[in-house]
């Protein structure tokens, strides 16, 4: 009986755990209808520059991320070799960096073996419906199994989806021209996320630089364009303070 | 190397690297942050890598630069950008996109 009291202290009874792992998958499932397209798209890309189905399926578990796995295919497909595929990848997903710290000490009482599950399901999507609920106060047993929720319910329809695209992509003829849907899906996930003058300078300079220098040898231009952007990016923010500052002393 | 071999190397490779990425900070527990520096930069990472990525995309046609109206990919791109704006949404931004580009390709090569 004591054994029993104390196990449900710590891990919450089978009702609650139920309880907020629902309430997590509800909380991102107004998310999930939006990624479908994407999660499609990622898989008919795969296919489409001659991946093997078996294959297609096997990044989309292994990788996890689809701005990585589009890019990855895009550059694939245009022959680039492959130390700047996996460059361009973790340029991509150094984002994930800021939300394993974010959410690192929210899962500091779990084991390790649910962190390590924890921190392949993490995603935007995830950290996004997480990060805002954590920050009500919830009990670590709340914590841990919304999270769960909401990140496997996007795992699942992420591999969906991707799953859909890999078997649809093989039956759709290159007159179609989706490839075209990749640029378009980076467009769509590029345009909410600029939203001061910084970052659209940022997304100015990384377009000018990545198109200028096209002509670079191993598709360098890409990465080169990242770096430009950032560095453009830090510039105009530092500058947008120094004159933040200056009014401010002006008052 | 096969080059299914060479593409689920690179795969696991970018994988490995990916997990690395999630798992640091959880792993250590929340007892250490990022620099501040690296927080600052990594704001303009998705505002500089994806437009890398899209605008050669619509600017080069087969290797050559193609900045004339005959590109329908260049047209089609550029109103798909201004749906982004607007709508904020995936669904309308590929499917003005797609459906700009399938009206262009029939009206310049027909059926």
């Amino acid at each position: 009986m004591r054994d029993d009291r104390i196990d449900s202290a710590a891990h919450g009874t089978a009702d609650s755990r139920r309880g907020h792992f629902m309430a997590g998958v509800r909380a991102v499932s107004p998310i999930l209808l939006g990624i479908v397209p994407f999660a499609t798209i990622s898989g008919i890309a795969a296919v489409e520059i001659g991946m093997p189905k078996g294959l297609a399926i096997a990044m989309s578990m292994i990788m996890f991320a689809g701005a990585a796995q589009l890019a990855s295919v895009q550059l694939l497909g245009a022959g680039a070799p492959g130390a700047i595929v996996v460059l361009t990848a973790v340029v991509i997903n150094l984002r994930f960096a800021m939300y394993s710290a974010s959410l690192g000490p929210h899962f500091q009482t779990l084991s390790a073996r649910w962190k390590a599950l924890f921190a392949y399901l993490l995603t935007d999507q995830a950290y996004a419906v997480s990060i805002i609920r954590f920050q009500d106060g919830l009990s670590a047993v709340a914590r841990k199994w919304f999270y769960f929720g909401a990140a496997i319910a996007l795992w699942a329809t992420w591999q969906a989806g991707t799953a859909a695209g890999v078997f649809l992509g093989a039956t759709v003829p290159a007159s179609w021209s989706l490839d075209f849907a990749v640029p378009l899906t980076f467009m769509a996930l590029a345009v909410p996320a600029i939203r001061d003058a910084p970052s659209a300078a940022a997304a100015l300079a990384a377009g000018a630089v990545a198109v200028g220098a096209a002509g670079m040898p191993y598709h360098l231009n890409i990465i080169t364009a990242a770096g430009a952007g950032i560095a453009v990016g830090l510039m105009a923010e530092a500058a947008a303070n120094r004159h933040e500052r200056k009014r401010e002393a002006e008052k | 190397m096969s080059e299914t071999g060479y593409l689920l190397t690179l795969i696991c490779v970018i994988g490995a690297l990916t997990y690395v990425i999630r798992a640091s900070f959880i792993l250590i527990g929340g007892r250490m942050k990022p620099a501040m520096a690296f927080q600052r930069a990594l704001r303009f990472v998705p505002v500089s890598v994806l437009p890398a990525l899209v605008m050669p995309a619509l600017f080069y046609r087969n290797g050559e630069l193609a900045m004339a109206l005959s590109n329908e990919r260049l047209l089609a791109g550029l109103l798909a950008i201004a749906v982004a704006v607007f709508s904020r949404s995936v669904l309308w931004t590929l499917s003005a996109g797609m459906g700009t580009l399938w009206l262009l390709q029939y009206m310049i090569s027909g059926p």
